[in-house]
Order: C-alpha cells, then structure tokens, then sequence
C-alpha cells in the first residue's frame, strides 16, 4: 500500500514537472443568434477560419496550437460583459468584441486586467490615442475615418467643391450611430456643404417618416449609419422613393451582401465604405477552404467564404496572429501573454509583401501602429453593388482621410475620456 | 394648395397605411387574447417563425440542415427544388396549424385554471422556443421573400397629383406594397368576422370568448377551439410576416414587430377586432403626424416609438379597457 501510495506520488511529481502543452487563447464574442446574427455569423465563420487554419497549416503561431473559445453574446452588451467574465480567466490574449456597446463596457475592465482589446472598425474612435487607452487598439480604421473618406470621396467626385450641397445623414439612433455626427458637423463647416440629420429609433424596421423626409428635402446625398435590419430596410425605402441609389453610401457596417440583397434589383448602385478588399479568389480562401472545411473543421456550413463580412472577420484575425507572431518576436518566447500580445500589437506592421506571403494580398492597406497611434492608416475604399451579377465592385483604390480634422477630435475626446478617469497619459 | 400642407396629408396616408401594417401584428394578439385571455407574448416570433418557414419551403430549404449535417457528417442544404408561392402558403399553413396543436397539447393543457401571469410566461418561454427553433430549422442568414408583391412607389399617384401644389410639392408618396397590405388586411378582418359569425366553429369561438364554462356545460370543446384560435393566429402571424418580411427580408428582428403591436393593443383594447384596427390607424397617423410637425424640426426626430406608447398611454387615462375593449365592471 505504501509502496503504491509513492508510486502514484512519483508519477504525479513526473507530470507535474513535465513542460506543459501551451497553448494560445483566443476568445471569439460571436453573435449568431437574435435579430443581428446575419452579420455575425460570417465575420465569426471567417475569425474562426483563419485561426483553424494556422492550426491545420502551420501548427498554430510559433509553434503554439491556438484554442478558440467562442461565446454568443446576441449582439447584447449584458451578455457580451459575460462572455468577457467567463472567457478571460481562460488565459485570452486577446479580444475582438464586435459591438461598440460591448467595447465601451469592458474598455474599464481589460484596462485593469491587462488585455487587449482590438475594435476594427467600431468601438471608441478615441481610443486610437495610444497614450491614453494603453489597452484598447482600432486599427485600421474608425468611425470619423469613414466619415472623412466618405467626404473626401464625394469632393473627388465634384471637383473638389461641395459648397452649396445638401447632405443628409441617416443613422441608427445609439451611441454608435451618432458617432460620426461631430466630425460631419467640422467637415461641413469646413467644405460648405449643408448636413441634415435623420434619426432611426432601434431596430430600424420602419423608416418611412425618414424617406419621406428624404423624398421631400431632395438631399444631393444621403449618408448612412446603420446596423441589422436598419439596412436593409433604408436600401429598399430608398429605392422605392426613387432616390438615386449612386448618391447613397453607407459606412462599413452598411455594406455587407444581405443588407443589399432583400431590396433585389432596386439596390443596385448603393454604395459603401469598406476597410477591406473583396476579392473571392484569394489564396488564402482555397488553403481555408482544403485544411479547413475538407478536414471537416469549418466554423460554419461553409457557405461564407468570400463574403463582406467572412472577409473582414478572417482579416481581424490574421491581424490579431500577426499582432501574437510580432509578440513572440518581440519576447522571444512563443508562449505569449496577453501583455506581451499588447507590445505586438503595439509594434505591428502590415506590408502588402507579408499580405501577399499569407495568400491575402491587398486585402487591406500598409499600416504600422505605434504606441501612440493606435488607429492605424484610416484608409478605406468605395464599393458598389452590382444587383445583376450580386457582388460588390471596388470603385476606388484606398482613400485616406483627412487627418487635419480628425487628429484635434481624438485628442480631445481622448484627453476628456484621460480626465475622468484620472490616468496619466504615455506609453507603457 | 401650399406644399406643406400637401404633405401633411401625404405624411396621414402613409400613417394610415402603417397603422395597417401595425393592425396585423396586433389581430393575433386580441384573437388568442380574447378567446382565451392569454396575452401572446410570441405574437412577434410567430410571425416571424411563419415567414421563416414559407421563404424555407419556397426555396426548397432542408429544415434543420444544419443539425442534420452536424449529427450525421453529410452536406445537404437544399432539396434542388423551388415550391411555388401558393403551395408553400398553404403547407406554411400547415406547420402553423401543427404549432397551434402542439402547443395547445404540450403547454396550455397543462396550466388550465392557472393566474393569467402564469400562462403570460408560457408564452414567454414559448417566444424564446420558437426562435431557436426558427433558427435551428431555417438558419439566421436574411431571405429574401420572393412572393410577387409589389414594390416602391405607385408612379400613377404620384404624376396624378403632382399638379395640386406648386413646383415644390412632388406629388404624393403611396408605397405599392402598403396598398396591397391594406387591401389584404381588410380582406382579413372581413373573413375573421364572417367566421366568426356565420360558421358553427366560429360561434363556438365567441361562446368560449364569453364564457368558457358555458361553451363547455353545452359541449364546446375548449381544446378545439383553442387550436383553431391559435392557427388563426398563426394565419395572421404569416399575413404579418410576409408584409413586413417582404419590406427588409425576412431576418430575426422580424419577432421585434411585436412592439409595435402594444400601443395599438392598449389603445384599441385586447379584445376587439375593429379595435385592433382603428387603433392601429390612430397609432400610425399620430405618430407619423408628431414626427413631421414636432419630433423630426424641434426634437432631432426618431419620436415615433415612444410617442406611440404616449399616445397610447393617454387613452388609458381616459378609456383603461381601450377604445372597444370590454367594459370593465366589478360588482362588490
């Protein structure tokens, strides 16, 4: 008995001191549930994709397997807190929550518990201001980038001039909707264009009062800021006033293949922004596509794959496994922490030769992120859609914003956000 | 006539026709309501569960794909084939018949005699069944509904009045698709009350509306009437579902339609037909009129959903049973 007893006592200190099998992991805040699962489930399918990818092709990220933790939030910020409690004691090294809502409540919270957060696209603008939000990343792009490229674009198309024109602006009625509000209101003082504003009560099913708004002030354009079914919904009233669809551009939240596709031949035209290129015939996707969903490991049923937002969420994560391979440079160490994680993402860079070596290339623009600016370039593009062949066209190469009125709002909304909350701005 | 005014008017006839639109929703409310005094929490999701189910079958979906392929390592999405409209409305039906037995056997034959808040959180539950079962059969992606309804503005309304105001007025706006709801929905109500009315199933129906012990002490049986309410319910859900669906698609937030149902509810009463109706117009004038005279100029607009519940709380004060809502008489 005794001699058993220090057998199992012997093996346990065997296994104890064995190097444990690491591993990297990643939280995926998904929402395929409830009235926005339409737009989750393929930026979820194409996050998740790309990581299973690096599994099946390359072992993981230096070496080290990734384990993705997925939690459904519903796109409902209670349940996004949750999902955040639950997954970070797992060891995440990273987090992508995918509902500005969700980003403003667990900014505090990974702050204190010292991960990163990255908001493509969405989240706090300010939060590009490195030196004050140590924690929280959104490059390549925010809100009042997209509101700058989305002038700049329509200076390009009227000869520089847009004094005189009437722009309106449609958004959802929440925080995230009237986030370009202040950066339109300094570029109309700037360019002379008149900036009206309409707003859409949650969830956006019935806007007719908007468009009939619309019908009767004849806008030269209308913006829009919308999520879910506020798309859909705008495409088709647009259309069924007769307003002309090329004059109608929506932020990179308006712009996926479902919020075009209820309206059929009537969107045909609509425009929008987008932080990424469209290009189903990438390389990377036909490796996904092999090591992936062959080997019987795909996220979803598969039928994403080179869409909008399957594109945009495989992009989020080969710049989240990036941000995690420049870590492991950084420190040496291929088993990372999620703030050493930090200082790679704080010391990213992307080139359209690493793009094209990870089969992706000129899925986005060339950016590099410092301690300072988190926000990266701010470059986006203007697509189109196409109703007869159902795709989006790319219109334009990248446009930059204009980062001469862009730059004073980060900083002081930054500066304000610093205040409150008593930190002392500087990198860490 | 000035252009103002002009759409003023144009702004009450779209209110109308939206009313219409919110009237649907809320029929299926006061017919379960009033047959037999469940307030139908999953009105919203039936609606949407219905209008998931007719765009499944009409593009030959395989219901519960996904879990087929899961359990069972294969890749069927669909059957190859396309069902026609009629076809996929009337074995729609079907399912919202088979829903309607299911949940009178399953849940509400199980909590007969229990508080009305106990059968409220049934629904609850059954809301919140339904879609993920909605999901589970249909998948979450957005589909289009392809059932030949018209679209956009009627051309013909617009250049016939477009000379009543000067160069500033357009003429007026009238949404091909709101026409054809309201055309449908007064088809509707005509054939709820004919049924209800002149058919044998229809006058048990209002026995068992007015007195449960009654219809039954003369040999109504309540199980059947209740699955009849609730497939009429379910009727309802589909016409709703198809008119809103075919606006944005048919996508989740369909199930949220429901909200603009209870104003409607509380201003027209839980238990009328015309109620739910006229309510819904009032509802859908008061707040388009509000938004373009005071929300959209003075209030940075978006003033419709609450001022709908506004409107609504104000015939409360006056009127607690609503506009034809029963009299509420308590004798001590």
């Amino acid at each position: 008995m005794k001699m058993k007893k220090l057998a199992a006592m012997a093996l346990a200190g065997t296994l104890a001191a064995a190097p444990a099998m690491a591993e990297l992991v990643i939280p995926d805040l998904s929402y395929r549930t409830g009235p926005y699962a339409a737009g989750g489930t393929p930026f979820s399918d194409g996050y998740q994709d790309y990581f299973n990818l690096l599994n099946a092709r390359d072992g993981g990220i230096g070496g080290e397997p990734i384990r993705i933790v997925e939690c459904e939030t519903g796109y409902n910020t209670e349940k996004g807190v949750e999902c955040y409690e639950s997954t970070k004691g797992e060891g995440a090294l990273i987090y992508q929550p995918l509902s500005t809502g969700i980003t403003y409540q667990i900014i505090p919270k990974a702050t204190v518990d010292e991960i990163p957060i990255h908001t493509m696209g969405y989240g706090r603008t300010s939060a590009a201001n490195g030196e004050v939000f140590n924690w929280v990343f959104n490059y390549p792009a925010n809100y009042w980038d997209a509101a700058s490229v989305m002038v700049n674009y329509l200076l390009e198309e009227n000869g520089g001039d847009l004094s005189g024109k009437k722009i309106a602006l449609i958004y959802h009625n929440s925080a995230y909707g009237k986030e370009p509000i202040r950066t339109l209101e300094e570029l109309s003082a700037m360019h002379g264009f008149e900036l009206s504003q309409l707003a859409v009560d949650h969830p956006g099913q019935e806007q007719k009062s908007q468009w009939l708004q619309i019908r009767r002030e004849r806008p030269d354009y209308v913006l829009m800021w919308g999520w879910g079914v506020m798309n859909q919904v705008a495409v088709q009233e647009a259309s069924n006033i007769g307003f002309p669809m090329e004059n109608f551009i929506g932020n990179w939240w308006a712009g996926a293949e479902h919020d075009v596709t209820p309206a059929g031949a009537g969107a045909d035209g609509y425009k929008s922004l987008n932080m990424n290129r469209i290009d189903a015939n990438l390389p990377v996707f036909d490796e996904i596509r092999t090591l992936v969903h062959e080997a019987g490991n795909a996220a979803g049923d598969g039928s994403n794959v080179g869409s909008v937002l399957y594109t945009r969420g495989m992009y989020a994560a080969m710049l989240a496994a990036e941000a995690i391979a420049k870590a492991q440079e950084i420190h040496g160490v291929s088993d990372v922490t999620a703030a050493m994680v930090r200082d790679g993402m704080a010391n990213l860079e992307i080139t359209e030769a690493r793009m094209a070596e990870l089969g992706m290339s000129q899925i986005g623009p060339e950016f590099s992120v410092s301690c300072e600016n988190h926000g990266g370039s701010g470059l986006g593009i203007v697509q189109q859609w196409n109703a007869a062949d159902a795709q989006w066209v790319a219109l334009t190469d990248y446009i930059a914003p204009d980062d001469s009125v862009i730059d004073p709002l980060i900083a002081e909304d930054s500066a304000a956000f610093a205040a409150e909350n008593n930190i002392e701005p500087g990198c860490l | 006539m000035s252009a103002d005014f002009l759409y003023g008017i144009e702004v009450i006839i779209n209110g109308l026709m939206a009313g219409v639109l919110y009237a649907l929703v809320a029929l299926g409310f006061v017919l379960i309501y009033k047959a037999s005094g469940i307030f139908n929490y999953a009105q919203g999701v039936m609606a949407l569960f219905s209008a998931l189910t007719l765009a499944g079958i009409m593009s030959g979906q395989v219901p519960f794909a996904h879990l087929i392929n899961a359990i069972f390592g294969t890749d069927i999405h669909y059957f190859g084939w396309n069902v026609p409209v009629l076809a996929a409305i009337i074995l729609t039906l079907i399912v919202m018949v088979i829903f309607a037995w299911g949940v009178q056997r399953f849940v509400f034959r199980h909590l007969v005699g229990q508080e009305p808040i106990i059968l409220f959180m049934a629904t609850i539950g059954l809301a919140y069944f339904l879609e993920g079962v909605g999901d589970l059969m249909w998948g979450s992606d957005i589909k289009t509904l392809a059932v030949g309804l018209p679209q956009g503005g009627s051309l013909w309304v617009e250049e016939a009045t477009a000379g009543l105001g000067g160069d500033d007025f357009f003429g007026f706006f009238i949404d091909k698709l709101d026409m054809v709801a309201t055309v449908v929905a007064i088809i509707l109500v005509a054939g709820l009350i004919a049924f209800s009315q002149y058919t044998k199933q229809g006058r048990a129906m209002r026995a068992v509306a007015d007195d449960h012990q009654a219809a039954l002490s003369v040999g109504i049986s309540l199980n059947f009437i209740w699955i009849l309410v609730w497939s009429l319910a379910g009727l309802v859900a589909l016409v709703a579902g198809i008119m809103w669906g075919a606006k944005s698609g048919v996508q989740f937030s369909l199930s949220l339609i429901a909200l603009k149902a209870l104003p409607v509810l509380m201003l027209g009463g839980f238990t009328s037909i015309p109620g739910a109706i006229v309510g819904g117009l009032i509802i859908g004038v008061g707040e388009k009129l509000f938004e373009y005279l005071i929300g959209a100029p003075y209030l940075g607009g978006a003033t419709e959903n609450w001022f709908a519940y506004v409107l609504a709380l104000l015939f409360l004060v006056f009127r607690p049973q609503g506009l034809f809502g029963e009299r509420i008489i308590e004798r001590v």
